[in-house]
C-alpha cells in the first residue's frame, strides 16, 4: 500500500515538474526545432539582443518593485490591525479580492480608470498597472503576515508597554522585528505575483507600459519560439530562487 | 490446555533502540493477562506486535497454535482497545460498534443489541461520540472490539484516559465484563495496583525484557528480581534482604523471641486506613513499616525496634 | 488601543474601498447602461444586458465553463488525494516534499501554460517523440482543445487541492486507521469508510479552491484552447476588447461574481478553516 502510494506520488510530482524541466533543457538546444542538436546559449543571446524584451523586462521589474513596496507596507499594517482585533468589513473585502476572477478584477479596474479619466487628465500607463498590482497583492500580504503574527505571543507587547513603551513603540520595537521574516516572505511573494501577472496587466496597461508577461504572451500566441523557451527558463529560475528564499524566511 | 496466544523469542528493534528483547510467554484461554512495567519498557510495543501494527524483528507469534507473523492487522482475529479509544468521530455510538460487523444481517442486528446491552449503552445508540462521557466512550470501544468476536482482546492502558476517581469502579466493571464474555484479555498498564487487582496472570516487563510471569500473589510475594519486587510495591532493603512495609513489625519494646534492629522514628505518614512509620536504623537505612491507624502512636524521635518473620523475606536473584 | 488600531487598518481599508469596491460598483453601473454606437456607453438605463445572458449561446458557454471547472476539480481530487496522503505520512522529509508541491505554485503561471504549448503542439516534444518512435505517422492534435485546457488547469491548480487535503489528513489520528484495520477492514475499506469521511472538510475546501478560479479562468483556455474553447472569462475579456460591448461584459462579470461569492460563502462555511 505505502509503496504504491510512493509510486503514485512520484508520478504526480513528475506531472508537476517535468513540463518545466523539459522546457528548461530545450532552451539550451542549438536547434530551433524539438530535436536535440547540442548545447547552445544562442537563444539566451538572442533574448538579450531583443530590445523589446529588455524594455519589457525593465518595466516588469519597476512595476514589481513599486507594487511590492506599497502592498507590503499596507498589508503589514492591516495584518497587525486584524491581529489585534478582527474587522468584518476589511476581512470581507480581502476575501472578495482573493476570489475575484482575474478577468473581472482587470475589467473592473479598467472601467473604473476610464470613469476617472473623464474627470482627470490621465492615461493608462505604468502607474495604473502598479495600482492594479497592489490591489491583487494586498490580500496575499495580509495572509502571510497574519499567519506569522498568529505564532507570536500577544503578551510580549503588553510586557513592553508594562515596561513603559507606548503603543507605537511596542509595535515598532517588539512586534515588527519579530514579524520581520513573515513580512520579508510576503514581499518576495508579492514580487513574484506581480512579476508574473498577465491577465490584469494586459487590461490596464497603456502603450508605453508593456511588461514581460505581455511580450511573452504575444510571442506565445504566434506560436512556440526558442527565444520564449529561454526567457521562460530564466524567469522560472529567477522566481524559483526568490521563492526558496521566501520559504526559508517564512520558517525562520 | 493449549494457550490461545503464545510469543516465542519475540524481539523488536528500531534503529538505535531495542524495544522488545527475546520475549516469550503464553496466555491461557479465557484469562485476563496483564503486562505491567514502567513507561518505555516495551509493553505497548508488545501489544502492537500482537495486533499486527508492527512486525517483529525476530521470533514468532502464535494465535491458537497458528503462526500469525505475516498476517496483516485485518487478517488477525485479535482486537485492540486503544489508549485514547480511537473511536470514529464521524460515526455514532451505534456506527462505531457495528463497524466490524460489516454485513447488515438480522444476526448482526441481534449481536449489536446484545453488545449495547452488555455495556449498558441502551438509549445512547444515536449519540455522537463527543456527546458521551469518558466512561461511556471506553465501553463503546470495548463493545466495538468485542463485536468482531476476537480470540484475544488487547487493551492498551484502558483506564488511563479516565478520571482517577472513576478508575477503581471501571476497573471492577472491566473484570466482571471479562468474566461474563469469557474472552481472553491482554491488558497493558503502568499501574501495578490495577494489574494486581484484576489479573489472573501478570507479566512484569523492564527495558524490553519480561522479568517474571505469574499469578498476582505469586509475583508480589515471591518476586524473582529486585526490579519486580520494587515495581510492585514498596520494599525495605535491609542488609540485602527485602521486606514489604506491611510485613515489617515495629514496637517500642525489644521483641522477646526474634532478632531485631534498633531504629529512630523520622516521620509518620497518615494514609487514612493505615500509617507509614519511617524509621532510620543505625546503619543509615530508612525503613518503612505499615501499622494500623489505631495501633499505637509513634512520634518523631521515638526509639523503636524493627523485626520480621523469616517467611516474609523476599528472595530475589540479585 | 482602538484609536491606533484604526490607523493601522485605515490605509488598507481605503485601498479596498477605492480599488476593489468602487470598481465593482462602476461595473454594476455599466451593466445597466446601453452600448453606444461606437462601443461607448449611453443611456437609457436598462436590464437588457442581463436578459441577454439567458441566450442559449451564453448559457452554453456558462455550462461549458462549469463542465471544464468541474472536471478539473475532479481530476485534481483524484491526483491530489493520494499525494496528500503520501505527504501526511512522509515523516521527517515532509517539508521537502511539501516545498516540491508549493514551488510550481509560485513559479510563473504563464510560463507553465506555455510549457504545455511547447509539449503538445503539432511539432512539440510529445508528437515528435511518438513519430520518431514510429507509433504515429501524422501528429496528433493535442493542443487547442478542451483536453489541453483541462490539462493546463489541473497542472496549474493542483496545489490548491493538495494543501487543504494535506492539512486535514495530517491531523487525522493514526490510531483511527489502525482501529479500522484491527476491526477487520482491509486497506481499501479503511480508506473509504474512515479516511475519506474524515477528510471531508479538506475535500470541500480543496474542491472549492480549485473550482472557483477555474470557473473564471482566462489565460489557460485562451492559450491552450486556441480560441475554440470559450469560457466565461474569455467571453468577458472579449466584450471589453474586441467586441467593445462594455455593458454586456459588465453584466456577465457581475453574474460571474455572484456565482463566485456564493461559492466563497460555501467555502467559508463548509471548509471550516479560515484563511485570514
Amino acid at each position: 500500500m505505502s509503496r504504491l502510494l510512493g509510486v503514485y506520488a512520484a508520478a504526480v510530482y513528475a506531472f508537476l515538474h517535468l513540463p518545466l524541466i523539459i522546457l528548461g533543457v530545450f532552451s539550451f538546444n542549438a536547434s530551433r526545432f524539438t530535436v536535440w542538436e547540442g548545447f547552445s546559449l544562442r537563444w539566451y543571446r538572442a533574448a538579450l539582443e531583443n530590445p523589446q524584451l529588455l524594455e519589457a523586462c525593465w518595466n516588469s521589474l519597476l512595476v514589481a518593485a513599486a507594487a511590492t513596496l506599497l502592498a507590503t507596507a499596507l498589508g503589514t499594517l492591516c495584518a497587525y490591525g486584524l491581529w489585534k482585533r478582527r474587522s468584518a468589513p476589511i476581512e470581507a473585502g480581502l476575501y472578495v479580492s482573493l476570489v475575484t476572477p482575474e478577468v473581472v478584477m482587470g475589467i473592473s479596474l479598467l472601467a473604473f480608470y476610464q470613469w476617472l479619466f473623464r474627470y482627470f487628465d490621465v492615461r493608462l500607463g505604468m502607474h495604473t498597472v502598479v495600482l492594479a498590482h497592489v490591489t491583487f497583492c494586498l490580500a496575499y500580504v495580509v495572509l502571510v503576515v497574519l499567519a506569522r503574527l498568529r505564532t507570536l505571543e500577544p503578551a510580549l507587547e503588553e510586557a513592553a508597554m508594562d515596561l513603559g513603551a507606548t503603543e507605537w513603540q511596542a509595535f515598532r520595537r517588539v512586534t515588527l522585528p519579530l514579524a520581520g521574516p513573515g513580512i520579508a516572505a510576503a514581499a518576495l511573494l508579492c514580487f513574484a505575483l506581480s512579476f508574473d501577472d498577465y491577465v490584469i496587466t494586459s487590461l490596464v496597461a497603456g502603450v508605453d507600459s508593456e511588461t514581460l508577461p505581455m511580450v511573452i504572451y504575444a510571442m506565445a500566441r504566434r506560436g512556440v519560439s526558442p527565444v520564449v523557451n529561454a526567457v521562460s527558463t530564466a524567469i522560472v529560475f529567477g522566481l524559483g530562487v526568490f521563492i526558496l528564499l521566501a520559504e526559508r524566511l517564512r520558517r525562520a | 490446555m493449549e494457550p490461545v496466544l503464545e510469543l516465542r523469542q519475540v524481539s523488536k528493534y528500531y534503529p538505535g533502540h531495542e524495544a522488545v528483547k527475546e520475549l516469550s510467554f503464553a496466555v491461557p484461554r479465557g484469562a485476563l493477562f496483564s503486562l505491567v512495567g514502567p513507561s518505555g519498557c516495551g509493553k505497548t510495543t508488545t501489544l502492537r506486535l500482537v495486533a499486527g501494527f508492527e512486525q517483529p524483528t525476530a521470533g514468532d507469534i502464535y494465535l491458537n497454535g497458528v503462526r500469525i507473523n505475516s498476517l496483516k492487522p485485518h487478517q488477525r482475529n485479535v482486537s485492540t482497545v486503544f489508549q485514547n479509544y480511537a473511536l470514529f468521530p464521524h460515526l455514532t455510538v451505534r456506527g462505531n460498534i457495528e463497524f466490524g460487523l460489516r454485513r447488515r444481517t438480522a444476526e448482526a442486528e441481534r449481536r449489536l443489541r446484545e453488545l449495547i446491552e452488555l455495556v449498558c449503552l441502551e438509549g445512547k445508540e444515536n449519540r455522537r461520540i463527543w456527546e458521551i462521557s469518558g466512561g461511556e466512550r471506553q465501553r463503546v470501544a470495548l463493545a466495538r472490539s468485542l463485536a468482531v468476536a476476537p480470540e484475544v482482546l488487547l487493551l492498551d492502558e484502558p483506564l488511563s484516559a479516565l478520571d482517577p476517581k472513576l478508575r477503581k469502579q471501571v476497573r471492577s466493571e472491566l473484570r466482571s465484563l471479562q468474566r461474563r464474555v469469557g474472552v481472553t484479555f491482554v491488558l497493558v498498564t503502568h499501574d501495578q495496583e490495577e494489574a494486581l487487582s484484576i489479573s489472573d496472570l501478570i507479566g512484569v516487563m523492564n527495558e524490553g525484557r519480561l522479568e517474571q510471569v505469574g499469578e498476582p500473589r505469586e509475583v508480589y510475594e515471591r518476586p524473582r528480581t529486585r526490579f519486580v519486587a520494587s515495581f510492585l510495591g514498596t520494599v525495605n532493603w535491609i542488609n540485602g534482604v527485602g521486606i514489604r512495609p506491611e510485613a515489617t513489625r515495629i514496637s517500642r519494646d525489644r521483641p522477646p523471641q526474634a532478632a531485631s534492629i534498633p531504629a529512630t522514628v523520622r516521620e509518620t505518614v497518615f494514609l487514612g486506613n493505615c500509617i507509614h512509620v519511617e524509621a532510620e536504623t543505625g546503619g543509615g537505612h530508612v525503613v518503612v513499616a505499615e501499622v494500623g491507624a489505631q495501633d499505637g502512636r509513634f512520634e518523631r524521635g521515638d526509639r523503636v525496634y524493627l523485626w520480621w518473620e523469616p517467611a516474609d523475606e523476599l528472595r530475589v536473584s540479585e | 488601543m482602538s484609536r491606533l488600531r484604526s490607523w493601522f487598518l485605515a490605509p488598507a481599508g481605503l485601498w479596498i474601498a477605492f480599488f476593489v469596491a468602487a470598481p465593482l460598483g462602476v461595473v454594476a453601473a455599466y451593466s445597466l447602461l446601453t452600448r453606444g454606437t461606437y462601443g461607448g456607453l449611453s443611456e437609457p438605463w436598462t436590464l437588457e444586458n442581463y436578459l441577454r445572458l439567458a441566450d442559449p449561446l451564453y448559457l452554453k458557454i456558462l455550462a461549458r465553463s462549469f463542465w471544464i471547472a468541474g472536471l478539473t476539480t475532479l481530476l485534481c481530487l483524484i491526483l491530489g488525494f493520494p499525494l496528500a496522503l503520501f505527504l501526511a505520512r512522509s515523516g521527517e522529509r515532509k517539508h521537502l516534499y511539501l516545498a516540491l508541491v508549493i514551488l510550481p505554485f509560485w513559479t510563473s503561471y504563464l510560463v507553465r501554460t506555455y510549457a504545455w504549448m511547447f509539449l503538445l503542439r503539432d511539432t512539440g516534444l510529445v508528437n515528435t517523440l511518438l513519430i520518431e518512435a514510429g507509433w504515429l505517422e501524422r501528429p496528433l492534435a493535442l493542443l487547442y482543445n478542451d483536453g489541453a485546457v483541462i490539462l493546463g488547469l489541473v497542472h496549474g491548480h493542483l496545489p490548491y487541492m493538495v494543501l487543504p487535503l494535506f492539512a486535514t489528513l495530517e491531523r487525522l489520528d493514526r490510531s483511527l486507521v489502525e482501529a479500522a484495520g484491527d476491526l477487520g477492514a482491509p486497506p481499501r475499506e479503511t480508506f473509504f469508510r474512515v479516511v475519506v469521511p474524515l477528510a471531508r472538510p479538506g475535500i470541500a475546501a480543496g474542491s472549492l479552491l480549485v473550482f472557483i478560479p477555474c470557473l473564471g479562468a482566462f489565460l489557460t483556455p485562451d492559450l491552450l484552447g486556441g480560441g475554440k474553447t470559450v469560457m466565461i472569462g474569455n467571453l468577458i475579456q472579449n466584450q471589453f476588447t474586441a467586441a467593445r460591448d462594455w455593458p454586456f461584459g459588465a453584466a456577465a462579470s457581475l453574474a460571474l461574481m455572484v456565482l463566485v461569492m456564493l461559492m466563497l460563502g460555501l467555502l467559508l462555511r463548509r471548509g471550516g478553516e479560515r484563511f485570514l
